[in-house]
Protein backbone atom coordinates (compact mmCIF):
# COMPACT_ATOMS: atom_id res chain seq x y z
CA UNK A 1 0.00 0.00 0.00
CA UNK A 2 2.51 2.42 1.14
CA UNK A 3 5.97 2.34 -1.43
CA UNK A 4 8.06 4.90 0.61
CA UNK A 5 10.90 3.12 1.89
CA UNK A 6 11.60 4.58 5.75
CA UNK A 7 14.67 6.05 4.88
CA UNK A 8 14.31 8.62 1.86
CA UNK A 9 17.55 9.00 -0.44
CA UNK A 10 16.94 12.37 -1.72
CA UNK A 11 18.83 12.63 -5.07
CA UNK A 12 22.70 13.49 -4.78
CA UNK A 13 22.13 16.74 -6.61
CA UNK A 14 19.80 18.68 -4.42
CA UNK A 15 21.71 17.39 -0.86
CA UNK A 16 23.77 19.53 1.10
CA UNK A 17 25.53 17.15 3.32
CA UNK A 18 25.49 13.45 1.60
CA UNK A 19 25.93 11.30 4.79
CA UNK A 20 27.53 7.62 4.29
CA UNK A 21 27.69 5.03 6.72
CA UNK A 22 28.31 7.42 9.83
CA UNK A 23 29.20 5.81 13.10
CA UNK A 24 30.18 7.05 16.29
CA UNK A 25 31.25 5.92 19.28
CA UNK A 26 32.47 7.71 22.81
CA UNK A 27 34.93 5.53 24.63
CA UNK A 28 33.90 2.21 22.70
CA UNK A 29 29.39 2.90 23.66
CA UNK A 30 28.23 2.98 20.23
CA UNK A 31 25.94 6.37 19.72
CA UNK A 32 25.57 6.15 16.51
CA UNK A 33 25.43 3.35 14.04
CA UNK A 34 25.31 3.07 10.36
CA UNK A 35 23.58 6.34 9.11
CA UNK A 36 23.30 7.09 5.21
CA UNK A 37 20.89 9.91 4.42
CA UNK A 38 21.33 13.35 2.04
CA UNK A 39 20.38 16.26 3.70
CA UNK A 40 18.48 18.64 1.33
CA UNK A 41 19.99 22.12 0.48
CA UNK A 42 18.25 25.18 1.49
CA UNK A 43 15.57 23.40 3.08
CA UNK A 44 14.89 22.72 7.29
CA UNK A 45 15.82 19.18 8.22
CA UNK A 46 14.59 18.31 11.43
CA UNK A 47 15.88 15.46 13.70
CA UNK A 48 13.44 14.14 16.40
CA UNK A 49 13.87 11.25 18.72
CA UNK A 50 14.27 10.20 22.55
CA UNK A 51 17.19 11.50 24.42
CA UNK A 52 20.08 9.80 23.84
CA UNK A 53 18.86 8.59 20.42
CA UNK A 54 22.01 10.22 18.81
CA UNK A 55 20.23 12.82 16.69
CA UNK A 56 23.11 15.76 18.63
CA UNK A 57 25.77 13.51 18.02
CA UNK A 58 24.93 13.15 14.65
CA UNK A 59 24.92 17.20 14.67
CA UNK A 60 28.21 17.23 15.93
CA UNK A 61 29.87 15.46 13.11
CA UNK A 62 28.51 17.79 10.64
CA UNK A 63 30.72 21.17 12.02
CA UNK A 64 33.44 18.55 13.75
CA UNK A 65 32.48 19.30 17.45
CA UNK A 66 32.53 16.37 18.18
CA UNK A 67 36.82 16.70 17.96
CA UNK A 68 36.97 18.18 20.90
CA UNK A 69 35.54 15.02 22.92
CA UNK A 70 38.45 13.34 22.55
CA UNK A 71 36.84 9.67 23.65
CA UNK A 72 34.71 9.96 20.11
CA UNK A 73 35.80 7.77 17.58
CA UNK A 74 33.91 8.48 14.10
CA UNK A 75 33.94 6.16 10.72
CA UNK A 76 32.01 6.89 7.92
CA UNK A 77 31.82 9.61 4.96
CA UNK A 78 30.13 12.91 5.69
CA UNK A 79 30.26 15.49 2.28
CA UNK A 80 29.50 18.59 1.94
CA UNK A 81 28.72 19.64 -1.06
CA UNK A 82 31.72 17.48 -3.21
CA UNK A 83 34.08 17.61 -0.28
CA UNK A 84 34.69 15.15 2.54
CA UNK A 85 34.67 17.08 5.61
CA UNK A 86 35.87 13.90 8.46
CA UNK A 87 39.29 13.06 7.22
CA UNK A 88 42.33 15.58 7.48
CA UNK A 89 42.06 16.66 4.35
CA UNK A 90 39.63 19.69 5.81
CA UNK A 91 40.41 22.08 8.57
CA UNK A 92 37.74 22.02 11.06
CA UNK A 93 38.09 25.34 12.18
CA UNK A 94 37.35 26.32 8.40
CA UNK A 95 34.86 24.16 7.92
CA UNK A 96 32.96 25.75 11.09
CA UNK A 97 32.97 29.23 9.23
CA UNK A 98 30.49 27.87 6.63
CA UNK A 99 28.25 25.00 8.81
CA UNK A 100 27.62 27.44 11.99
CA UNK A 101 25.87 25.85 14.82
CA UNK A 102 23.38 27.57 17.21
CA UNK A 103 23.03 25.79 21.12
CA UNK A 104 20.68 24.87 23.14
CA UNK A 105 20.92 27.08 25.77
CA UNK A 106 21.53 30.94 24.96
CA UNK A 107 25.66 31.26 25.24
CA UNK A 108 26.25 34.84 24.18
CA UNK A 109 29.74 35.73 25.47
CA UNK A 110 29.77 38.10 28.72
CA UNK A 111 30.46 41.64 26.03
CA UNK A 112 28.39 43.93 24.39
CA UNK A 113 25.89 42.87 21.83
CA UNK A 114 27.57 44.54 18.99
CA UNK A 115 30.99 42.64 20.14
CA UNK A 116 28.80 39.81 20.24
CA UNK A 117 28.16 40.07 16.73
CA UNK A 118 31.18 41.34 15.36
CA UNK A 119 33.53 38.83 17.26
CA UNK A 120 33.45 36.38 14.46
CA UNK A 121 33.92 38.82 11.94
CA UNK A 122 36.35 40.59 13.64
CA UNK A 123 38.06 36.71 14.18
CA UNK A 124 38.34 36.05 10.38
CA UNK A 125 40.12 39.68 10.03
CA UNK A 126 37.28 42.21 9.55
CA UNK A 127 38.51 45.24 11.05
CA UNK A 128 36.95 48.01 8.92
CA UNK A 129 34.55 50.17 11.36
CA UNK A 130 32.04 50.71 8.38
CA UNK A 131 31.76 47.13 7.23
CA UNK A 132 31.41 45.72 10.94
CA UNK A 133 28.57 47.81 11.36
CA UNK A 134 26.84 46.92 8.49
CA UNK A 135 27.52 43.13 9.19
CA UNK A 136 26.29 43.60 12.77
CA UNK A 137 22.98 45.52 11.19
CA UNK A 138 22.44 43.05 8.76
CA UNK A 139 22.79 40.27 10.64
CA UNK A 140 20.15 41.80 13.45
CA UNK A 141 17.38 42.56 10.60
CA UNK A 142 18.26 38.63 9.81
CA UNK A 143 17.47 37.10 13.01
CA UNK A 144 14.70 39.87 13.72
CA UNK A 145 16.55 41.31 16.35
CA UNK A 146 17.41 44.64 15.41
CA UNK A 147 14.55 46.76 15.93
CA UNK A 148 14.34 45.43 19.83
CA UNK A 149 18.57 46.16 19.99
CA UNK A 150 19.48 48.92 17.66
CA UNK A 151 19.44 51.44 20.50
CA UNK A 152 21.21 49.49 23.03
CA UNK A 153 24.04 47.87 20.79
CA UNK A 154 26.67 49.07 23.60
CA UNK A 155 24.62 46.87 26.38
CA UNK A 156 25.67 43.84 27.84
CA UNK A 157 24.05 40.79 25.74
CA UNK A 158 23.54 39.56 29.15
CA UNK A 159 20.81 42.24 29.83
CA UNK A 160 18.74 40.51 27.16
CA UNK A 161 16.23 38.34 27.83
CA UNK A 162 16.41 34.62 27.13
CA UNK A 163 14.99 34.63 23.82
CA UNK A 164 16.42 37.74 22.93
CA UNK A 165 19.47 35.62 23.32
CA UNK A 166 18.88 33.00 21.33
CA UNK A 167 18.21 35.42 18.52
CA UNK A 168 21.57 37.07 19.36
CA UNK A 169 23.44 33.64 19.06
CA UNK A 170 21.67 33.20 15.74
CA UNK A 171 22.48 36.29 14.98
CA UNK A 172 26.01 35.58 16.23
CA UNK A 173 26.22 32.73 13.78
CA UNK A 174 24.45 34.23 10.69
CA UNK A 175 27.66 37.36 10.66
CA UNK A 176 29.86 34.92 10.06
CA UNK A 177 27.78 34.21 6.60
CA UNK A 178 27.85 30.31 7.02
CA UNK A 179 25.94 28.25 4.50
CA UNK A 180 24.45 25.63 7.08
CA UNK A 181 23.06 26.29 10.13
CA UNK A 182 22.85 23.47 12.78
CA UNK A 183 20.43 24.21 15.53
CA UNK A 184 20.55 21.87 18.95
CA UNK A 185 16.87 22.14 20.18
CA UNK A 186 17.47 26.27 19.98
CA UNK A 187 14.00 26.75 21.64
CA UNK A 188 14.02 24.25 24.21
CA UNK A 189 15.38 26.46 26.78
CA UNK A 190 12.77 29.31 25.83
CA UNK A 191 8.82 30.53 26.74
CA UNK A 192 6.18 29.53 23.97
CA UNK A 193 6.14 32.95 22.01
CA UNK A 194 10.27 33.20 21.71
CA UNK A 195 9.65 30.08 20.50
CA UNK A 196 7.51 30.92 17.63
CA UNK A 197 9.72 33.69 16.95
CA UNK A 198 12.51 31.43 16.37
CA UNK A 199 10.22 29.39 14.23
CA UNK A 200 8.88 32.37 11.98
CA UNK A 201 12.83 33.25 11.40
CA UNK A 202 13.80 29.78 10.79
CA UNK A 203 11.17 30.02 8.13
CA UNK A 204 12.49 32.80 6.69
CA UNK A 205 16.53 31.54 6.68
CA UNK A 206 15.35 28.79 5.06
CA UNK A 207 15.59 30.71 1.53
CA UNK A 208 19.27 30.98 1.89
CA UNK A 209 20.55 28.34 4.22
CA UNK A 210 20.46 25.07 5.04
CA UNK A 211 19.32 24.22 8.76
CA UNK A 212 19.26 21.17 10.06
CA UNK A 213 17.78 21.21 13.88
CA UNK A 214 17.68 19.20 16.60
CA UNK A 215 14.21 18.94 18.65
CA UNK A 216 11.89 17.43 21.36
CA UNK A 217 9.59 19.06 20.29
CA UNK A 218 7.28 17.77 17.61
CA UNK A 219 5.16 20.25 16.88
CA UNK A 220 8.05 22.35 16.45
CA UNK A 221 9.25 19.59 13.43
CA UNK A 222 5.61 19.09 12.28
CA UNK A 223 5.65 23.24 11.81
CA UNK A 224 8.94 24.40 10.71
CA UNK A 225 10.45 21.06 9.37
CA UNK A 226 10.97 20.61 5.26
CA UNK A 227 12.15 16.66 5.94
CA UNK A 228 12.24 14.63 9.13
CA UNK A 229 14.37 11.82 10.25
CA UNK A 230 13.89 9.90 13.45
CA UNK A 231 16.43 8.36 15.63
CA UNK A 232 16.18 5.44 18.19
CA UNK A 233 19.11 4.36 20.24
CA UNK A 234 21.82 5.29 17.60
CA UNK A 235 20.09 4.08 14.31
CA UNK A 236 18.31 6.42 11.57
CA UNK A 237 14.67 4.78 11.93
CA UNK A 238 13.09 6.55 9.12
CA UNK A 239 13.84 10.01 7.01
CA UNK A 240 10.98 11.59 4.55
CA UNK A 241 8.84 15.04 4.00
CA UNK A 242 7.89 15.68 7.22
CA UNK A 243 3.89 15.11 6.58
CA UNK A 244 5.08 12.00 5.42
CA UNK A 245 6.90 10.83 8.70
CA UNK A 246 4.24 12.63 11.06
CA UNK A 247 1.05 11.00 8.99
CA UNK A 248 2.24 8.29 7.77
CA UNK A 249 5.10 6.53 9.03
CA UNK A 250 6.07 3.53 7.67
CA UNK A 251 8.10 2.23 11.03
CA UNK A 252 6.32 0.99 13.91
CA UNK A 253 8.97 3.00 16.30
CA UNK A 254 7.85 5.60 14.18
CA UNK A 255 4.47 5.52 14.63
CA UNK A 256 4.55 4.93 18.68
CA UNK A 257 6.87 7.85 18.78
CA UNK A 258 4.95 10.74 17.05
CA UNK A 259 1.90 9.71 18.73
CA UNK A 260 3.77 10.18 21.93
CA UNK A 261 3.66 6.24 23.08
CA UNK A 262 6.65 6.27 24.21
CA UNK A 263 9.75 9.03 24.77
CA UNK B 1 6.05 -1.79 33.09
CA UNK B 2 3.86 0.44 35.00
CA UNK B 3 1.31 -2.08 34.91
CA UNK B 4 3.71 -4.28 36.41
CA UNK B 5 2.97 -2.68 39.79
CA UNK B 6 -0.38 -3.27 40.09
CA UNK B 7 0.13 -6.80 40.11
CA UNK B 8 2.55 -7.03 43.36
CA UNK B 9 0.84 -6.94 46.67
CA UNK B 10 0.10 -4.50 48.30
CA UNK B 11 2.33 -3.23 51.16
CA UNK B 12 0.63 -1.74 54.35
CA UNK B 13 1.63 1.63 54.33
CA UNK B 14 2.95 3.01 57.60
CA UNK B 15 2.43 6.75 59.09
CA UNK B 16 5.08 8.44 60.65
CA UNK B 17 4.23 11.43 63.03
CA UNK B 18 7.81 13.45 62.71
CA UNK B 19 8.74 15.24 66.16
CA UNK B 20 8.82 19.06 66.10
CA UNK B 21 12.23 20.87 66.62
CA UNK B 22 13.30 19.99 70.46
CA UNK B 23 14.38 22.95 72.37
CA UNK B 24 17.95 20.99 72.45
CA UNK B 25 18.27 20.96 68.57
CA UNK B 26 17.54 24.99 68.86
CA UNK B 27 20.19 25.51 71.60
CA UNK B 28 22.63 22.98 69.19
CA UNK B 29 21.83 25.99 66.77
CA UNK B 30 22.30 28.93 68.52
CA UNK B 31 25.81 27.84 70.08
CA UNK B 32 27.52 26.44 66.52
CA UNK B 33 26.07 30.65 65.16
CA UNK B 34 27.98 31.89 68.34
CA UNK B 35 30.70 29.36 67.85
CA UNK B 36 31.59 30.29 64.46
CA UNK B 37 31.00 33.96 65.09
CA UNK B 38 34.05 34.06 67.28
CA UNK B 39 36.50 32.73 65.05
CA UNK B 40 35.53 35.04 62.29
CA UNK B 41 36.67 37.59 65.00
CA UNK B 42 39.71 35.62 66.31
CA UNK B 43 40.37 35.83 62.21
CA UNK B 44 39.47 39.68 62.06
CA UNK B 45 40.47 41.44 65.41
CA UNK B 46 44.64 40.74 65.31
CA UNK B 47 44.61 41.78 61.40
CA UNK B 48 42.54 45.43 62.91
CA UNK B 49 45.19 45.34 66.20
CA UNK B 50 47.98 44.83 63.50
CA UNK B 51 47.04 47.86 61.84
CA UNK B 52 45.74 49.83 64.38
CA UNK B 53 49.53 49.39 66.62
CA UNK B 54 51.46 50.34 62.93
CA UNK B 55 49.35 53.21 62.37
CA UNK B 56 49.40 54.92 65.68
CA UNK B 57 53.31 54.17 66.04
CA UNK B 58 54.52 54.39 62.76
CA UNK B 59 51.83 57.55 61.84
CA UNK B 60 54.63 60.44 63.41
CA UNK B 61 57.28 59.24 61.66
CA UNK B 62 55.39 59.72 58.20
CA UNK B 63 55.87 62.72 56.53
CA UNK B 64 57.38 63.99 52.77
CA UNK B 65 61.05 63.94 53.91
CA UNK B 66 60.69 60.28 55.23
CA UNK B 67 59.57 58.76 52.12
CA UNK B 68 61.82 61.21 49.67
CA UNK B 69 65.02 61.05 51.76
CA UNK B 70 68.05 58.83 51.81
CA UNK B 71 68.74 57.26 55.30
CA UNK B 72 70.64 59.79 57.32
CA UNK B 73 72.90 59.28 60.44
CA UNK B 74 73.71 55.42 60.52
CA UNK B 75 69.91 54.76 59.73
CA UNK B 76 68.96 56.53 62.44
CA UNK B 77 67.64 59.23 61.05
CA UNK B 78 66.35 60.69 57.14
CA UNK B 79 63.80 58.85 55.08
CA UNK B 80 63.45 55.18 53.60
CA UNK B 81 63.48 56.30 49.74
CA UNK B 82 65.84 53.82 48.31
CA UNK B 83 64.19 50.83 49.99
CA UNK B 84 60.42 51.87 49.03
CA UNK B 85 62.04 52.40 45.35
CA UNK B 86 64.00 48.98 45.57
CA UNK B 87 60.84 47.02 46.81
CA UNK B 88 58.73 48.92 44.05
CA UNK B 89 60.98 47.80 41.66
CA UNK B 90 61.31 43.87 42.60
CA UNK B 91 58.18 43.78 42.93
CA UNK B 92 57.37 44.80 39.28
CA UNK B 93 59.89 43.13 37.50
CA UNK B 94 58.84 39.93 39.82
CA UNK B 95 54.73 40.60 38.43
CA UNK B 96 56.66 40.93 34.56
CA UNK B 97 58.47 37.97 34.95
CA UNK B 98 55.76 35.57 37.01
CA UNK B 99 52.43 36.64 35.42
CA UNK B 100 52.63 36.11 31.19
CA UNK B 101 54.46 32.17 32.63
CA UNK B 102 52.31 31.50 35.15
CA UNK B 103 49.33 32.11 32.91
CA UNK B 104 50.15 30.42 30.15
CA UNK B 105 51.69 27.89 32.03
CA UNK B 106 48.09 27.37 33.28
CA UNK B 107 46.59 28.04 29.86
CA UNK B 108 48.26 25.31 28.47
CA UNK B 109 47.49 22.57 31.90
CA UNK B 110 43.61 23.61 31.72
CA UNK B 111 43.29 24.22 27.73
CA UNK B 112 45.81 22.22 25.62
CA UNK B 113 47.07 19.08 27.95
CA UNK B 114 45.74 15.96 28.19
CA UNK B 115 44.79 14.86 31.68
CA UNK B 116 46.45 12.07 32.41
CA UNK B 117 48.99 11.04 35.07
CA UNK B 118 51.53 13.43 33.79
CA UNK B 119 49.25 16.85 34.29
CA UNK B 120 48.25 15.55 37.47
CA UNK B 121 51.72 14.63 38.43
CA UNK B 122 52.91 18.54 37.42
CA UNK B 123 49.85 19.88 39.16
CA UNK B 124 50.83 18.40 42.07
CA UNK B 125 54.40 19.50 41.88
CA UNK B 126 53.23 22.90 41.24
CA UNK B 127 51.17 22.65 44.62
CA UNK B 128 54.40 21.58 46.53
CA UNK B 129 56.39 24.14 45.34
CA UNK B 130 53.92 26.51 47.23
CA UNK B 131 54.89 24.69 50.29
CA UNK B 132 58.73 25.89 49.66
CA UNK B 133 60.10 27.37 52.27
CA UNK B 134 61.07 30.95 51.12
CA UNK B 135 65.05 30.77 52.66
CA UNK B 136 64.86 27.10 50.29
CA UNK B 137 64.21 29.70 47.10
CA UNK B 138 66.97 31.84 48.35
CA UNK B 139 68.98 29.52 48.15
CA UNK B 140 68.26 27.93 44.98
CA UNK B 141 68.22 31.59 43.46
CA UNK B 142 71.79 32.31 45.01
CA UNK B 143 72.99 29.09 42.95
CA UNK B 144 70.83 29.23 39.80
CA UNK B 145 70.38 33.28 39.29
CA UNK B 146 73.47 34.88 41.25
CA UNK B 147 75.97 32.37 40.65
CA UNK B 148 75.52 29.92 37.64
CA UNK B 149 73.26 32.38 34.96
CA UNK B 150 76.17 35.18 36.39
CA UNK B 151 73.37 37.97 36.86
CA UNK B 152 75.24 38.79 40.22
CA UNK B 153 73.62 39.65 43.41
CA UNK B 154 71.07 42.10 41.61
CA UNK B 155 67.91 43.50 41.05
CA UNK B 156 67.23 41.22 38.39
CA UNK B 157 68.51 38.11 40.25
CA UNK B 158 65.82 38.19 43.49
CA UNK B 159 63.43 39.30 40.68
CA UNK B 160 63.91 35.80 39.49
CA UNK B 161 64.07 33.86 42.73
CA UNK B 162 60.66 36.08 43.48
CA UNK B 163 59.31 34.89 40.52
CA UNK B 164 59.79 31.37 40.75
CA UNK B 165 58.31 31.58 44.54
CA UNK B 166 54.95 33.47 43.46
CA UNK B 167 54.91 31.06 39.96
CA UNK B 168 52.81 28.12 41.77
CA UNK B 169 50.44 30.78 43.34
CA UNK B 170 49.85 32.27 40.21
CA UNK B 171 49.22 29.05 38.42
CA UNK B 172 46.87 27.89 40.67
CA UNK B 173 44.90 30.75 40.54
CA UNK B 174 44.24 30.88 36.80
CA UNK B 175 43.95 27.51 36.51
CA UNK B 176 40.62 27.55 38.76
CA UNK B 177 39.93 30.94 37.23
CA UNK B 178 40.32 29.37 33.87
CA UNK B 179 38.49 26.18 34.74
CA UNK B 180 35.06 28.31 35.90
CA UNK B 181 35.07 29.62 32.49
CA UNK B 182 31.79 28.11 31.14
CA UNK B 183 32.69 25.62 28.32
CA UNK B 184 29.75 26.93 26.43
CA UNK B 185 31.74 29.84 25.76
CA UNK B 186 34.53 27.85 24.39
CA UNK B 187 32.04 26.10 21.88
CA UNK B 188 30.38 29.15 21.03
CA UNK B 189 33.45 30.73 19.67
CA UNK B 190 34.92 27.03 18.11
CA UNK B 191 31.49 26.87 16.58
CA UNK B 192 32.27 30.19 14.70
CA UNK B 193 35.13 28.88 13.09
CA UNK B 194 37.46 30.27 15.43
CA UNK B 195 40.81 28.50 16.21
CA UNK B 196 41.45 27.40 20.13
CA UNK B 197 44.35 29.92 20.66
CA UNK B 198 41.78 33.07 19.34
CA UNK B 199 39.37 31.52 21.20
CA UNK B 200 41.36 31.52 24.56
CA UNK B 201 42.95 34.90 24.09
CA UNK B 202 39.84 36.44 23.49
CA UNK B 203 37.45 34.66 25.21
CA UNK B 204 38.35 32.41 27.99
CA UNK B 205 41.28 34.42 29.25
CA UNK B 206 39.00 37.99 29.25
CA UNK B 207 36.36 35.66 31.09
CA UNK B 208 38.87 34.12 33.29
CA UNK B 209 40.73 37.41 34.30
CA UNK B 210 38.85 38.59 37.40
CA UNK B 211 40.66 35.21 39.37
CA UNK B 212 43.34 35.64 37.50
CA UNK B 213 43.68 38.87 39.30
CA UNK B 214 43.29 37.48 42.38
CA UNK B 215 46.46 35.39 41.66
CA UNK B 216 48.45 38.36 41.01
CA UNK B 217 47.28 40.18 44.29
CA UNK B 218 48.42 37.37 46.33
CA UNK B 219 51.47 37.32 44.50
CA UNK B 220 52.23 40.65 44.75
CA UNK B 221 51.52 41.03 48.14
CA UNK B 222 54.00 38.10 48.80
CA UNK B 223 56.96 39.23 46.51
CA UNK B 224 56.71 42.87 48.61
CA UNK B 225 57.15 40.93 52.09
CA UNK B 226 59.54 38.24 51.33
CA UNK B 227 62.51 38.73 52.89
CA UNK B 228 64.58 35.89 52.85
CA UNK B 229 64.93 34.68 49.22
CA UNK B 230 66.46 38.47 49.03
CA UNK B 231 69.20 38.17 51.65
CA UNK B 232 70.54 35.49 49.29
CA UNK B 233 70.03 37.18 45.79
CA UNK B 234 69.75 41.17 45.71
CA UNK B 235 69.79 43.07 49.04
CA UNK B 236 72.35 45.62 50.09
CA UNK B 237 72.49 46.95 53.59
CA UNK B 238 72.63 50.65 52.47
CA UNK B 239 72.52 52.16 49.29
CA UNK B 240 72.25 56.19 48.16
CA UNK B 241 70.11 57.08 45.09
CA UNK B 242 72.26 58.22 42.68
CA UNK B 243 71.34 61.77 41.49
CA UNK B 244 71.92 62.45 38.16
CA UNK B 245 70.29 64.82 35.92
CA UNK B 246 67.44 62.83 33.88
CA UNK B 247 68.45 62.34 29.74
CA UNK B 248 66.62 59.65 27.72
CA UNK B 249 70.31 58.85 26.69
CA UNK B 250 70.71 57.51 29.84
CA UNK B 251 67.67 55.20 30.13
CA UNK B 252 69.18 52.20 28.45
CA UNK B 253 73.02 52.49 30.82
CA UNK B 254 70.25 53.25 33.62
CA UNK B 255 67.85 50.33 33.23
CA UNK B 256 71.16 47.80 33.22
CA UNK B 257 72.96 49.62 35.84
CA UNK B 258 69.05 48.64 37.87
CA UNK B 259 68.91 45.33 37.02
CA UNK B 260 71.95 44.62 37.72
CA UNK B 261 73.16 46.10 40.86
CA UNK B 262 71.85 45.53 44.26
CA UNK B 263 68.69 47.31 45.80
CA UNK B 264 67.43 48.02 49.43
CA UNK B 265 63.94 46.19 50.09
CA UNK B 266 61.64 47.62 52.82
CA UNK B 267 61.42 43.81 54.99
CA UNK B 268 65.35 43.61 54.83
CA UNK B 269 65.70 47.28 55.89
CA UNK B 270 63.02 46.68 58.64
CA UNK B 271 65.29 43.78 59.80
CA UNK B 272 68.09 45.64 59.82
CA UNK B 273 66.94 49.08 61.36
CA UNK B 274 65.66 46.92 64.11
CA UNK B 275 68.66 44.15 64.85
CA UNK B 276 71.59 45.70 63.50
CA UNK B 277 71.11 49.04 64.13
CA UNK B 278 70.94 49.45 67.91
CA UNK B 279 70.20 53.64 67.99
CA UNK B 280 67.15 53.52 65.46
CA UNK B 281 64.54 55.34 66.99
CA UNK B 282 61.38 53.40 67.07
CA UNK B 283 59.50 55.80 64.97
CA UNK B 284 61.60 54.86 62.04
CA UNK B 285 61.44 51.29 62.21
CA UNK B 286 57.34 51.40 63.26
CA UNK B 287 57.27 53.82 60.02
CA UNK B 288 59.22 51.65 57.61
CA UNK B 289 56.61 48.70 58.62
CA UNK B 290 53.90 51.29 57.84
CA UNK B 291 54.75 52.34 54.74
CA UNK B 292 55.40 48.68 53.86
CA UNK B 293 52.07 47.74 54.27
CA UNK B 294 50.55 50.50 52.57
CA UNK B 295 52.17 49.86 49.95
CA UNK B 296 51.54 46.18 49.86
CA UNK B 297 47.44 47.58 50.54
CA UNK B 298 48.01 50.02 48.14
CA UNK B 299 49.00 47.96 45.05
CA UNK B 300 46.49 45.08 46.02
CA UNK B 301 43.76 48.17 46.09
CA UNK B 302 44.96 48.80 42.52
CA UNK B 303 44.22 45.25 41.60
CA UNK B 304 40.84 44.77 43.64
CA UNK B 305 39.54 48.02 41.97
CA UNK B 306 40.46 46.76 38.08
CA UNK B 307 38.81 43.25 39.49
CA UNK B 308 35.92 45.05 40.15
CA UNK B 309 35.39 46.81 37.19
CA UNK B 310 36.49 43.86 34.44
CA UNK B 311 33.84 41.71 36.49
CA UNK B 312 31.33 44.53 35.90
CA UNK B 313 32.25 44.94 32.29
CA UNK B 314 31.98 40.92 31.63
CA UNK B 315 29.59 39.30 34.59
CA UNK B 316 27.34 36.64 32.90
Amino acid sequence: MNPRPAILMLPDETAKFRVRDLGVAYGGTPALRHVTINLPDRQITALIGPSGCGKSTFLRCLNRMNDLILTARIAGKVLLDEQEILGNQIDPVELRKRVGMVFQRPNPFPMSVYDNIAYGPRRHGIRARGTLDQLVEQALVQAALWDEVKDKLRQSALDLSGGQQQRLCIARCLAVQPEVILMDEPSSALDPISTFKIEELLLELKAQYTIVIVTHNMYQASRVADYTGFFLTGDLIEFGPTVEIFERPVDQRTDDYVRGRFG
Amino acid sequence: MEDGHQETAPTTRIAVRLPGRSPRARATERVIQGFLTLTLLSVIIPVLLIIFFLATKGAPALNWAFITQDPAMRMTAGGIRPAILGTLYLVTLTTLLAVPIGVMAAVYLTEYARQNALTRAIRLAIINLAGVPSVVYGLFGLGLFVYFMNFGTSLLAGACTMAVLVLPLIITASEEALLTVPAAFREASLALGVSKWQTIWRVVLPTAMPGILTGIILAVARAAGETAPLLFTCVAFYLFSPHEAFSWLHVPAQVHDALFNQIMALPYHLYTISTQVPKAPDTVKWGTALVLLILVLGMNLIAILLRSYLRRARRW
